[in-house]
């Protein structure tokens, strides 16, 4: 095997394993709506302002997802470590 | 599906190869001319009781910027609300001109390590002219001595998530949307569902598709993120201005 087949290769399962950073925010967030919701069915007139809370607490809980994510672009489109060979 | 990830595409050069002029700086000189007109045609004969639909408009957006920045900055620094303004308005145009097919400009990590950089500036400005240069550096310390790489780290991280965090969802959206098209294409192809008209190709499974998935992967993500950096922005720095 060539060493460029091997980096490329090595390169597309860190990609893979990189995303199983996935599941985090998966579960943050759905523990976060099923808290909203609660609170909702507590007090159904605060429905506007909850809502705009969750919304700002999921997208900074889905910054860990969105960096593993960086890494498998950076990992599969622009890699660095083929000009090192 | 080969260009999908690739960076931004030099457009052209300036001084025999020295200045590089990329994409990300065209559509951020497009968003400049966008924003300059949009402000023209807003504030065109305001009057002290409104009468047409734009002035309100106009009012309704900066009342939300100025509430936004009394409520997380406090009235000393309301002199931010122009500079959060401009983000807010750079951040959501940066992200949605790709509806119209081009790179979107927030994605490209200069754009948003550079906006970074700007809030670590202010930031550290701001906790400098609080506590002095001396307090500055024990404030490092607190609570306990030994928190300080921990402090510093946090320090640093601050910024960096801010700027990953916009440039992995728009950059991310890009991507997404790209493949969704591409696959489509070869969809449409193994079906023999796409044709020629002369030079242009036209695939059934196109039309359409990824403009529905486009609305959350562009439109909601791009917008809420842009909001988030810039709410981030007058978090941090309003913490910053606080500190004693």
């Amino acid at each position: 095997m060539t060493e460029k087949a091997f980096v490329l290769g090595c390169s597309a399962i860190g990609a893979g394993l990189a995303m199983i950073a996935g599941i985090g925010p998966g579960i943050g967030e759905g523990y976060a709506v099923g808290k909203t919701i609660e609170a909702i069915a507590r007090q159904p007139e605060a429905q506007g302002d909850c809502t705009r809370t969750m919304f700002i607490g999921v997208a900074m809980a889905e910054s860990t997802g969105i960096y593993a994510f960086v890494v498998a672009l950076i990992l599969l489109f622009a890699n660095p470590f083929l000009g090192k060979l | 599906m080969n260009g999908i990830g690739d960076g931004p595409k030099i457009v052209f050069e300036l001084f025999d190869g020295k200045i590089q002029i990329t994409e990300t700086v065209v559509m951020g000189w497009l968003i400049i001319v966008a924003v300059t007109l949009l402000c023209l045609w807003f504030t065109k004969d305001l009057k002290k009781v409104p009468e047409k639909k734009r002035q309100v408009l106009a009012e309704m957006f900066v009342n939300f910027i100025n509430n936004m920045v009394r409520q997380n900055m406090g009235e000393k620094l309301m002199y931010y609300s122009p500079y959060i303004g401009a983000l807010l308005i750079s951040a959501i145009l940066g992200a949605l001109i790709s509806m119209i097919g081009l790179r979107p400009m927030t994605a490209d990590i200069n754009v948003t390590a550079a906006w970074a950089v700007l809030t670590f500036i202010l930031i550290t400005y701001h906790k400098i002219k609080a506590n002095g240069f001396g307090g500055y550096l024990k404030g490092f310390a607190k609570p306990v001595a030994f928190i300080l790489p921990l402090n510093i780290i946090s320090e640093v991280a601050t910024p960096a998530s801010m700027a990953f965090r916009l440039f992995g969802n728009v950059a991310g959206g890009m991507v997404i949307t790209g493949l969704l098209y591409g696959a489509l294409g070869a969809l449409s192809s193994a079906l023999h569902l796409s044709f020629e008209v002369g030079s242009w190709g036209f695939s059934v499974f196109q039309v359409g598709i990824p403009a529905v998935l486009s609305i959350y992967f562009d439109l909601f993500s791009g917008c809420i993120q842009a909001y988030i950096f810039s709410m981030l922005t007058m978090v941090n720095v309003g913490a910053a201005a606080e500190e004693s």
